[in-house]
Order: structure tokens, then sequence, then C-alpha cells
């Protein structure tokens, strides 16, 4: 109860009491700092759920859904084909604002947690979520088969940004969970949403929501900034880096 | 349960962390003494054959999971670095014509502008990945095969007991019709300002878009087409390579902001060591014998990009962000 209190301590975000439970969360830190060491890491997921002298007993006892959904970013899918003996990009799919990362972390598989029909209304899954996708002039998602899609989504998982760990929320007590967020070295920069819902007897009985950010710090802010506002000044400021070692090379190695 | 709700990050510590580096602008942590090794190897080479080596550099960052874009922009300024410090040593030596190289950066200032402007209007489409790789291929392929041939043609000369000469005094070719001629003092050679020009521009072009020095190719350029003497000729492509690798990476920072100066700079501290090496390990070599090898190595390095277009490739699909801007 010391740890509870700790978090209410710590400014953790609570819900609304929707149906009397209310659910209580917090992650290990808010902000993930790309420094020069980083090779990705680890955030920790936890919270509880509250309940208090009205709460109904529940049959079938508590799931917990974590959906981390990184920054938007279009993206490109392309496919090649053979042409004129060489392998060239000949198809191509833009999918607009995708998830840059998506983590969906449940305390069993999604199917058993609630039916389908709730899961595809709550966009519970990468299965059940929506990826608009630009098609002539229009943007819509396309079919589930779609070898463009499906390509999409397969990459996407194999360069571990997308995510579905179905029994990644483990309850160490009847009332208290956990979960770990995987974040691969390769995950963009920007702000991070934590959605968490609460399901008992097949249906969302609370959610809250919190946010976390990645962000290049120290030097590789410093770099990545100077590169970005400064186009000019950084290539004079490389360039001269580079005339510098040679120089100083030609007077380390001079043999006379 | 402390244990278990241990605030940070448990996984974090692996042993090979503290040699892993984090590159701020290619947006993936790489292997330090990897790049710093691939930095004395390719400069190894350089140093042996007077090349930037940017023709090995550029494949082998593309390898270990550098974008191509990245890859042929940060490349730029490592060429840079190394033919900085070659062309110091052939100046103190007076081994090189300042002159013959000016005329040719007029061109070649022209030529990279062009190149990155190319090299940015095809990453917009989504070819650059098949440009870079055809470009080599068929570069590769044709100025390899010539050296081989070259040199193999030298070797066999040598074996008979005649000298080689590469030089030909007197014998003029239709370049030497041409107007606007200029004296070369420090090459010993009068002829036209358009070849010169024009070879300038070519290698400016290439250099940009595929993230080459274009040495392999000048050194050549000049000694069969313009006549120009050996022993000024590496001297005088360095400054060339100097000039416009130094200004394509200005210029690839401020068009496409992908110059990565933290993977530049590892690539040049192995760069400017392995090149020291090089430059004693070619001197005790016969100049057939290392252009051969030379041509051994740039045919094999197309062949590579061959059989990448050629042979069917392991996922068919990729992704990419979508470009956007200019």
């Amino acid at each position: 109860m010391a740890l509870v209190a700790a978090l209410v301590a710590a400014g953790a975000g609570w819900t609304e009491p929707a149906a009397a439970e209310r659910l209580v969360t917090s992650l290990s830190s808010h902000r993930v700092m790309i420094t020069q060491y980083f090779t990705g890491e680890e955030l920790v997921l936890f919270g509880s759920v509250e309940r208090d002298a009205n709460t109904v007993p529940r049959r079938s006892g508590y799931d917990i859904v974590a959906t981390v959904t990184g920054p938007r970013e279009s993206l490109v899918t392309r496919r090649k084909e053979r042409v004129l003996g060489i392998w060239v990009n000949v198809d191509s799919r833009t999918f607009i604002d995708a998830p840059s990362y998506l983590a969906v972390l449940t305390t069993r598989p999604a199917a058993q947690i609630a039916d389908a029909d709730t899961l595809r209304r709550l966009q519970i899954g990468i299965d059940n979520t929506s990826f608009p996708q630009r098609i002539g002039p229009d943007f819509a998602d396309v079919n589930r088969d779609d070898p463009l899609r499906a390509a999409f989504l397969r990459l996407q998982r194999a360069h571990h940004l997308y995510v579905e760990e179905p029994n990644g929320v483990t309850f160490l007590t009847p009332m208290l969970y956990r979960a770990t967020i995987p974040l691969p070295a390769q995950a963009p920069v920007g702000t991070y949403e934590v959605d968490v819902k609460l399901f008992a007897d097949g249906a969302m009985i609370a959610r809250t929501t919190s946010a976390l950010e990645v962000m290049k710090v120290g030097f590789e802010q410093f770099v990545a900034s100077a590169a970005r506002d400064h186009g000019l000044l950084y290539g004079i400021a490389t360039a001269t880096m580079a005339l510098m070692t040679g120089w100083l090379a030609s007077i380390v190695f001079r043999k006379d | 349960m402390t244990c278990e709700f241990r605030i940070g990050h448990p996984s974090a510590y692996r042993w090979n962390d503290a040699l892993q580096i984090y590159l701020p602008i290619a947006d993936l942590p790489v292997n330090v003494f990897l790049v710093f090794g691939m930095g004395i190897a390719v400069g190894f080479i350089s140093g042996m054959f007077g090349i930037g080596g940017g023709f090995l550099m550029t494949p082998l960052l593309i390898f270990i999971g550098v974008a191509p874009a990245v890859a042929v922009a940060t490349v730029a300024s490592h060429i840079a670095a190394s033919s900085f410090s070659g062309a110091i040593s052939y100046w103190r030596r007076r081994a090189l014509d300042l002159s013959l190289a000016l005329m040719l950066l007029l061109g070649g200032m022209i030529g990279t502008a062009g190149g990155v402007w190319l090299f940015t209007a095809l990453r917009r489409i989504g070819q650059l990945d098949i440009t870079i790789g055809l470009s080599y291929v068929t570069l590769l392929g044709i100025v390899g095969s010539l050296m081989i041939l070259e040199s193999v043609r030298a070797i066999i000369r040598m074996r008979g007991g005649k000298p080689t000469e590469l030089r030909r005094p007197g014998s003029h070719t239709w370049i030497h019709g041409l107007p606007f001629k200029l004296r070369f003092k420090q090459s010993r050679i009068y002829i036209s300002v358009i070849p010169v020009l024009a070879i300038g521009f070519i290698i400016g072009f290439i250099g940009a878009v595929m993230g080459i020095g274009g040495g392999f190719l000048l050194v050549p350029m000049l000694i069969y087409f313009l006549r120009v003497p050996t022993n000024v000729v590496i001297g005088t492509s360095m400054v060339l390579t100097l000039v416009t690798m130094a200004s394509a990476t200005v210029m690839h920072a401020v068009t496409n902001h992908l110059v990565d100066a933290l993977l530049a700079l590892i690539l040049m501290f192995g760069g400017v060591m392995g090149a020291q090496f090089g430059a004693r390990a070619g001197q005790n070599m016969r100049g057939e014998r290392i252009r051969l090898l030379l041509g051994l190595l740039v045919l094999a390095v197309g062949l590579r990009f061959a059989a990448d277009l050629v042979f069917k490739p392991s996922d068919l699909y990729s992704i990419r962000p979508l470009e956007t801007g200019l």
C-alpha cells in the first residue's frame, strides 16, 4: 500500500470513476534520452486498479491493454520487381501519418479479453488499427490482405517498431500490474502516447492515458539541430573539421 | 518487490555497450571500432593507390546499415580529409599543377552542384538507390576492366623487355585541335580549356551523386586524354578531389541535412592513419602492379553491386520516410 501512496504522491494520472474502478498508472521515466550511448531502452509501465466499497465483484478478474503510439510520420512502402533483368522499385504506397512506433501489451491474447467487435471499435491490437493510405486522390485503409499493407506491417515488426506482446502485462497482485515497453535503438524522436485500458467481463471499464518523450540530448541534440537549422554553418564546420584532420595528419606523419 | 520496481532500464547494460556510439544524423548506434577499422582499411588502400577510396567507403557504410543518402553525404567529408593530407605532402614536393587543378575545379564546382541537385531529385522519387547501384556497376565495371587490361599489357611488355611509356609526346588526338588553348607550365602541356572543364564537370557530377571523390577516374583521364605527366597527376587530382568533396559536404549539408559529423570524424581519423601505412606499402610496388591491383579491386566492387541488382533481393519490400520539402 505504501507503493500505491508513493504513486499518488508522484503525480500519477487518475481517471474519472467510470464504473467504480479507477486505474492508476505511471512510467519508470517520462523521458527517454538519446545520448551517444543509446542502444534502445526498456521502460517500465506500472500501476494499480483502485476499488472502493461500492465496487461490484468481477467474475473474470481484470485485464489490462496498454497501447504505446509513437510520433506519427508518413512512410512509403516500395515493392521491387525485375525489369530488364534488374530489380527496381516499381510500386509504392504512402501510409499517411502512421505511428512510427506501436506497442500493444496485454495480460493475455486480446481475443480472450473482449469480443472481436469491441476490439475493432477500440482499435486494440495491430490488426485492428487502421492505417490510412494515399490511394489515388483518396485516403483510405485498404483490405487487410493487400500485399503492400501486409509488407508494411511485417517490416515494422521486423524492425521492432511494431510490437505485440500478448503476455506483456503481468498482475503482481490482483490489483497491481506491471509491463515493459521495449524501445528499440531506432525509436524515433518525439512524443509517445501511452493509453491504458482496464477490461473486466469483456468490457472496458476504465481508461487512463499518459505520455513519454524520446529526445536527443547533449551532443546528439546539438549536432542534429545544427544540421537541421543551420545547414550552411554545419556544412562549413564539417568541411573545416575535415581539413583540420587532414592537416593534422600531414604534420604528425611528416617524415623529413 | 523492490527489484521488480527498480526505476530505470534493467536490461540496458550489456557488455558491448561501451563500444557502441549513437550517430546523431544517421540515427543508429554503431560499433566505434568497426567504423574506425573501416576508416583505417579504406585509408590504407587510398594511400597505397593515391585515391580517395569513396567507392569503397560508401558501399561499406550502406552495408553496416547507414542510409545510402547519409553514407554518400558523409563520405564526401571523409574524402576531403584524406585528400587534404595527401595534397599537402605532394605540395611539399611540388608534385602538383595548381593552375590545371584550378581549371578542373571550375568545371568540378558546376558538376558538383548539378550532382547534388540530381541526388535530391532522385531521393524524392525513390530511385536514388537504384541509380547509385547502376552507376557503380557501369562505372566500376568499365574502369576496372580498362585498368586490368592496360596494366596486364604493360606487365607483358615489361617481360618482353620493352620500356613502358604512358606519355607519348607528339601523338596528338582530336582533343588537341580544340580552341581556347592554355599553357599549363607544371604539367608541360599546351591544351584547350574545353576538355579540362569537361573532365572537371564529369568528376564533380559523378562524385556528388555516387559519394566518391573520383580520383580513380580522374587519374587515368588526365593521363590518357590530356597527357599530363604521371608525376604531377596524383597531386593535382588530390587538389581537385579535396575542393569538390569539401564543397559537396557543404552543399549536401545545406540541401539534404544528411552529413553525419560524428560518423565523418571517426572515419577521418581512421582514414588519415591508414593512408600513411598504405602510402609506405605502395612505394615498394611497381606502377603496373599497383594499377592491376586497383583495377581488380574496382572491378570486384562493381561486380558486388551487379550481384545486388541481378539476384533476387531477400526482401522485395522496403520502407522509407516520405520525402518532403524542396
